[in-house]
C-alpha cells in the first residue's frame, strides 16, 4: 500500500478555499437579498426570486456557458479583469468564486429568507416600539431568530459549492492550484484510470457530506428544542 | 397654534374593506379607554398612535407635541411610546432581564426623577424572582407582566394596550389586573386601553371612548357616558355605573367600609381601607330596585333617596331609569333596571322622587386617585 499522491492535497485545500470564499460572499450579498424578498411587498419580488433559484433547475452547463460569456473578454467579466491588466476571469479563481457565489445563491438565500419570514412581524414591531431603530431591530432581533436559517444557509452554501462541477467544468477549467476542484480532480483521475487516488477523493466526499449534514440536522434538533 | 395639552388623535382611511374614521380627544392623565365591540377598529387606532400603521389623513399629538400631521410622519422608534401587544411578544432569544432593559438602552435607569426606575418596575409587577429565567419558562401572566415592565422601561410619555388581557384566561387576568391597577395608582403616566370587555373597563379606565363601526360615537369620562340614555351602555344586559368615592369610615368588627359619594353613602363589605382614601365604586343597574316609600326594615343597607333623571327602554319587558342621588337629583348618578310590569304598578315616572335600593356594591380594588 502505497502513500498518498503529493498532489492530492492541492484540489482538496482549493476546494475548501473556494466554498469559504464563496459562503462568506454569499451571506453577505444573501442576507440582504433574503431580507427584501421576505419583508418587501413590491410586486415584481417574486421574479427576483425566480431568477436567484434559476440554478435550481437550469442545467449546471448553461448556467456555466453564460458565465463564460460574462466572465471572458468580451463581457462584463473582461472588463473587470482589465482594471488590473487581465484580459478575462474565465478559467482563473477569481472566475469560479463568481460562478459558484451564482451556483449556490438560492442554497443560501432560501433558508435565510424562511427564516426571516418565520418571525413575523410581531417582533420587529416590538422592537420599534421600544425606540429601535431598524438597523438595530435588524442586528438585535430579525439575526438572531433567523439563526438556524443561517446556519443552514452557510453549510448547504458550502457544501453545495464543494460539490459543484458543472460550472466549474465550463468555466474554470482544469488548471491545477488554480480552477482544479475536488470534482474535477476526482473526474480527471478517472480520465486517467487513477482509480485508487479517485476512490479516495470520492470517499472523502461521501464521509465529509455525511458528518455536514448529519451535524446539521442534530444542531438544528437541540436548537429547535431550546428555541421550542 | 397651540395644540391643546393632553391627547388629541384622528385617523382616516380605509384598509382592505374596512373605512375608519375616528377622532378623539383623552386627558393627559389617567387611563383612557377605547372601547368597542371586536372589528370596530380600536386596535387600527392604537396601531396609528404607535405609527405601526400610517393612515392619511392622520393626526396625533401629545401634550403639544405633534407626531403625525398632514406634513409629518415620525416612526414608531421615534414616538416615546410604550407599546403592550395581546400577546406578550416577549424576545424569545433573550433573557427576562434582557427583555426588560431593551428599550432601556442608553438611560441610567438605576435613577433620575420622574424616570420610571428599574427597581420600582420590578417592585411593582413582581418580577424579581423571573429576571434570569428565559421566556419561554414562564407563564401567560407572567409573561404579560414582562412585556408591560418591559414597555414601561422604554420611558414613554403614553402607554398604549391593546386587550392585554385578553388572551390570558380568567384565572390569569385576575392575576394580572391588580398590577394593571396598582400601575394606575402609582405612575402618573396617561395609558390608553383598548378593550372590549366592560368589566375591564368599569375597573381601570377613567375617560372612554366608545366606537362603533369603525367611528368614535361617544368620549367622555366614564360615569357620564355610563348613565348617558342616549349611547348603548346603558341599555345593555351589563350596565352598571362607576362611582368615586372616599372613604368615610371602617368598621372592623362588621368588616364595612362606609363611602361617601355626591348625594349620598354606601356601606360595603371590605377588606380593611384607609379613611379618606378614594376607592371606586360599582354598582350594576340590575342590583339596584326602586321604592316608592322608604323601606322601613329591611337586609338590603343602601337605600338611597334619588330622582329619576330619565327612563330607556331595555328590551320589550324592562325599563331602564337613570337616577340622580340626593332629594334634587344633583347627587352621583345611577342605574336602575325594573321590570315594565312593577315600573307602571309603583306609577313611576320622570321627575319624581324615589328611594333606590341597591342590593349589591362592588368595591373596585384600584384606588382612583392619581387621575385628577
Amino acid at each position: 500500500m502505497g502513500g498518498l499522491p503529493a498532489d492530492i492535497w492541492q484540489p482538496i485545500r482549493l476546494t475548501i478555499e473556494l466554498a469559504a470564499i464563496t459562503t462568506v460572499l454569499l451571506l453577505i450579498l444573501g442576507t440582504p437579498l433574503a431580507w427584501w424578498l421576505a419583508r418587501s411587498r413590491a410586486w415584481w419580488k417574486e421574479s427576483v426570486a425566480t431568477v436567484v433559484a434559476l440554478p435550481l433547475v437550469l442545467p449546471p452547463t448553461v448556467l456555466g456557458f453564460y458565465l463564460l460569456v460574462a466572465l471572458g473578454p468580451n463581457g462584463p467579466g473582461g472588463w473587470l479583469a482589465g482594471l488590473w491588466g487581465g484580459r478575462t476571469l474565465a478559467f482563473s479563481f477569481e472566475g469560479l468564486v463568481i460562478g459558484s457565489v451564482f451556483y449556490s445563491m438560492p442554497f443560501v438565500v432560501q433558508p435565510i429568507r424562511n427564516a426571516f419570514e418565520a418571525i413575523g412581524d410581531r417582533p420587529m414591531e416590538v422592537a420599534a416600539t421600544l425606540r429601535a431603530s431598524p438597523m438595530r431591530a435588524f442586528w438585535t432581533v430579525a439575526v438572531p431568530l433567523a439563526r438556524p436559517g443561517f446556519l443552514t444557509a452557510a453549510v448547504v452554501g458550502f457544501t453545495h459549492t464543494v460539490g459543484e462541477f458543472g460550472v466549474v467544468l465550463m468555466i474554470g477549467g482544469n488548471i491545477p492550484g488554480q480552477t482544479k476542484v475536488l470534482s474535477v480532480a476526482i473526474f480527471d483521475y478517472v480520465e486517467t484510470s487513477q482509480w485508487r487516488e479517485a476512490n479516495i477523493l470520492a470517499a472523502g466526499m461521501v464521509v465529509f457530506s455525511f458528518v455536514v449534514i448529519l451535524a446539521m440536522t442534530l444542531i438544528q434538533k437541540r436548537a429547535g428544542r431550546a428555541g421550542g | 397654534m397651540m395644540e391643546p395639552a393632553g391627547i388629541t388623535a384622528s385617523f382616516r382611511g380605509t384598509i382592505g374593506r374596512f373605512s375608519l374614521d375616528a377622532g378623539f380627544e383623552a386627558p393627559a392623565r389617567g387611563i383612557t379607554g377605547l372601547f368597542g365591540p371586536s372589528g370596530c377598529g380600536k386596535t387600527t387606532v392604537l396601531r396609528c398612535i404607535a405609527g405601526l400603521q400610517r393612515l392619511h389623513p392622520g393626526f396625533c399629538s401629545v401634550d403639544g407635541d405633534v407626531w403625525q400631521d398632514d406634513e409629518s410622519f415620525r416612526l414608531p422608534h421615534e414616538r416615546p411610546i410604550g407599546y403592550v401587544f395581546q400577546e406578550a411578544s416577549l424576545f424569545p432569544h433573550l433573557s427576562v432581564m434582557r427583555n426588560l432593559l431593551y428599550g432601556a438602552r442608553g438611560v441610567d435607569i438605576a435613577r433620575g426623577e420622574g424616570e420610571i426606575r428599574f427597581d420600582e418596575v420590578v417592585e411593582l409587577l413582581g418580577l424579581a424572582t423571573l429576571l434570569d429565567r428565559s421566556p419561554q419558562n414562564l407563564s401567560g401572566g407572567e409573561r404579560q407582566r414582562v412585556a408591560i415592565g418591559r414597555a414601561l422601561l422604554s420611558q414613554p410619555k403614553l402607554l398604549l394596550m391593546d386587550e392585554p388581557l385578553s388572551a390570558l384566561d380568567r384565572l390569569t387576568k385576575d392575576e394580572v389586573l391588580p398590577f394593571l391597577e396598582r400601575l394606575h395608582e402609582i405612575l402618573a403616566l396617561p395609558v390608553i386601553y383598548v378593550s372590549h370587555d366592560m368589566a375591564e373597563v368599569e375597573r381601570l379606565v377613567d375617560h372612554l371612548v366608545l366606537m362603533e363601526a369603525g367611528r368614535v360615537i361617544a368620549s367622555g369620562p366614564l360615569t357620564q357616558l355610563q348613565s348617558d340614555p342616549a349611547l348603548p351602555l346603558m341599555k345593555a344586559r351589563d350596565a352598571a355605573v362607576s362611582l368615586d368615592a372616599i372613604v368615610e369610615h371602617y368598621d372592623a368588627a362588621y368588616g364595612l367600609a362606609s363611602l361617601s359619594v355626591a348625594g349620598g353613602k354606601f356601606v360595603v363589605p371590605a377588606p380593611p381601607v384607609a379613611v379618606g382614601a378614594p376607592r371606586r365604586l360599582r354598582v350594576f343597574a340590575g342590583d339596584v330596585s326602586l321604592a316608592r316609600e322608604k323601606p322601613l326594615q329591611s337586609t338590603i343597607v343602601n337605600v338611597l333617596p334619588a330622582r329619576i333623571l330619565a327612563v330607556t327602554a331595555a328590551g320589550e319587558y324592562e325599563i331602564t331609569a337613570l337616577l340622580g342621588l340626593a332629594a334634587a337629583g344633583d347627587g352621583a348618578k345611577l342605574l336602575a333596571r325594573v321590570t315594565r310590569r312593577s315600573w307602571e304598578l309603583l306609577e313611576l315616572r320622570e321627575g319624581i322622587d324615589i328611594y333606590a335600593q341597591v342590593k349589591a356594591v362592588a368595591l373596585v380594588p384600584g384606588p382612583d386617585s392619581s387621575a385628577g
